[in-house]
């Protein structure tokens, strides 16, 4: 069954930046972007277990930091060899300064 | 005496690698800030257009030479540089721009990619599947794809590599091959099914320009057309290999930790233009999402944490000349290179390779 968790604070991420999100042994990525939005998605590469927050956020791609495969963290949407698979996106709200997202 | 090593990516050493927990593995890395790691990734279109600039116009200009002095003794210093920019340049853009770390905008770095790939008589979607695996499994043995020199190292094949022959020789039959549908087993292991086909209609094109070259030159009755398209393959290959053949050679295999099997050698200015700094090649494995240009000043902030670099190529061929004479004998031997007082150790497990029996020999 669907629940919101707190995953942090607005202020633990940076603008165009992403952070790590760890939960019931699941991990995420949450990123800020750079019209200051918030947006979650898995914590790993489709292509190879590798987390996406050491990665580099530019406009709406996160790049992985393994092999520099690219995806939409917005849709998820994979942009290209080496990575094929897209990335399971997860919806977010800002309540009172933290950043919630719905973990299925 | 009988090798160890089966270096099939779909054999006895696959099954070792996965068994034993080398392949995908999790690799070392020296603590860089998540704050100083962004700065260093930031991507720029900047450096590389300037690069990419000049070399394009060396490239037209030592290619006009070429045609200019066709005949004469003149052409052989433009030989020289069109061959080198052809045949070895091309590596490093390729390697680059397969990253995607060259330029910010991304249909930049796919251009220069498959124009260095087609230079290269590479597929493209071959190889980027390829290098994925490399920086996944650098030096696994099984795993990697792209390991220049097996145990034990075949020295007359590393010495022939300078000449082009047997990358000739195994570049334009595989693309010919693939142009026919056909790709082998190894391919498969790494190229995704669903690329697959982008590989054979890739090498179809690479096939269409090969033969159109060979078409012109029989209408003009000119070698020019050849020298120019496909054949610096062979007589502009040696700086690809010089430099690299450098960034594993003779050091250890199997384990994960870039300090051990990767090497960082300082180059001269022009090598490193050729090369795009990736003679810093400990810190490519290392940190991939750092673009060439910002390879010096990530090299500064973490040397205290990798073995001393080699100060030139000739040291580091004159360090590695007797490992790989001993490997003739012993394969499991290696050099390993120490690393300073300021370094965090390298792991236990990856100290204990039996190389004391071959080291007393």
């Amino acid at each position: 069954m669907a629940e919101w968790v707190e995953a942090c604070a607005v202020d633990d991420v940076d603008e165009e930046d992403v952070i790590r999100f760890d939960h019931g042994g699941r991990t995420f990525a949450i990123y800020r972007s750079p019209d200051d939005e918030f947006f979650a998605t898995d914590g790993f590469c489709t292509h190879e277990k590798a987390h996406l927050a050491e990665g580099l956020v530019m406009d709406d791609i996160i790049e992985c930091p393994k092999h520099n495969g690219r995806f939409n963290y917005k849709t998820g949407q994979a942009k290209g060899a080496p990575v094929c698979v897209n990335l399971k996106t997860y919806p977010v709200k800002i309540e009172a300064g933290k950043v919630m997202i719905e973990i299925g | 005496m009988a090798k160890k090593r089966d270096y099939s990516l779909v054999g006895e050493g696959t099954r070792r690698a996965i068994e034993t927990g080398l392949a995908s593995a999790e690799w070392y890395h020296t603590d860089v800030s998540r704050k100083t790691m962004k700065e260093l990734m930031q991507r720029s279109d900047g450096p590389a257009i300037r690069d990419t600039l000049i070399w394009i116009v060396l490239i037209l200009g030592s290619a006009a030479g070429i045609i200019w002095f066709w005949g004469t003794w003149w052409v052989v210093p433009f030989l020289l540089v069109y061959g080198v920019l052809y045949g070895s340049s091309s590596d490093s853009r390729w390697h680059e721009c397969s990253h995607g770390t060259a330029f910010r905008t991304r249909w930049m770095n796919d251009v220069v990619y498959h124009i260095a790939s087609f230079m290269l008589m590479r597929n493209p979607v071959q190889w980027r599947w390829s290098h994925a695996r490399h920086h996944t499994d650098t030096i696994i043995v099984g795993r990697d794809a792209e390991i220049a020199v097996m145990r034990p190292p075949d020295l007359l094949k590393a010495a022939l590599a300078f000449t082009g022959i047997l990358d000739f020789r195994y570049s334009l039959p595989t693309l010919v091959r693939q142009a026919f549908g056909k790709l082998s087993e190894d391919e498969k292991s790494y190229i995704p099914e669903m690329e697959q086909h982008k590989a054979v209609i890739a090498a179809r094109w690479h096939m269409v320009v090969y033969s159109a070259t060979i078409a012109l030159a029989i209408a003009l009755k000119s070698w020019i057309p050849l020298v120019l398209i496909g054949l610096p393959r062979l007589y502009g290959t040696w700086h690809m290999v010089l430099t690299g053949l450098l960034q594993h050679i003779g050091l250890a295999d199997n384990v994960t930790d870039h300090r051990l099997n990767t090497r960082t050698v300082y180059m001269n200015s022009i090598s490193r233009f050729i090369y795009w700094n990736m003679n810093y090649h400990v810190e490519h494995h290392m940190f991939p999402m750092v673009p060439y240009h910002a390879l010096p000043k990530l090299h500064e902030l973490i040397k205290h944490d990798l073995p001393v670099p080699n100060p030139s190529m000739w040291h580091a061929y004159r360090e590695v000349w007797p490992v790989l004479l001993r490997q003739l004998k012993y394969e499991d031997y290696y050099l390993k290179r120490e690393l300073p007082p300021t370094a965090k150790p390298y792991r236990g497990e990856f100290h204990d390779l039996d190389i004391t029996a071959a080291a007393a020999e």
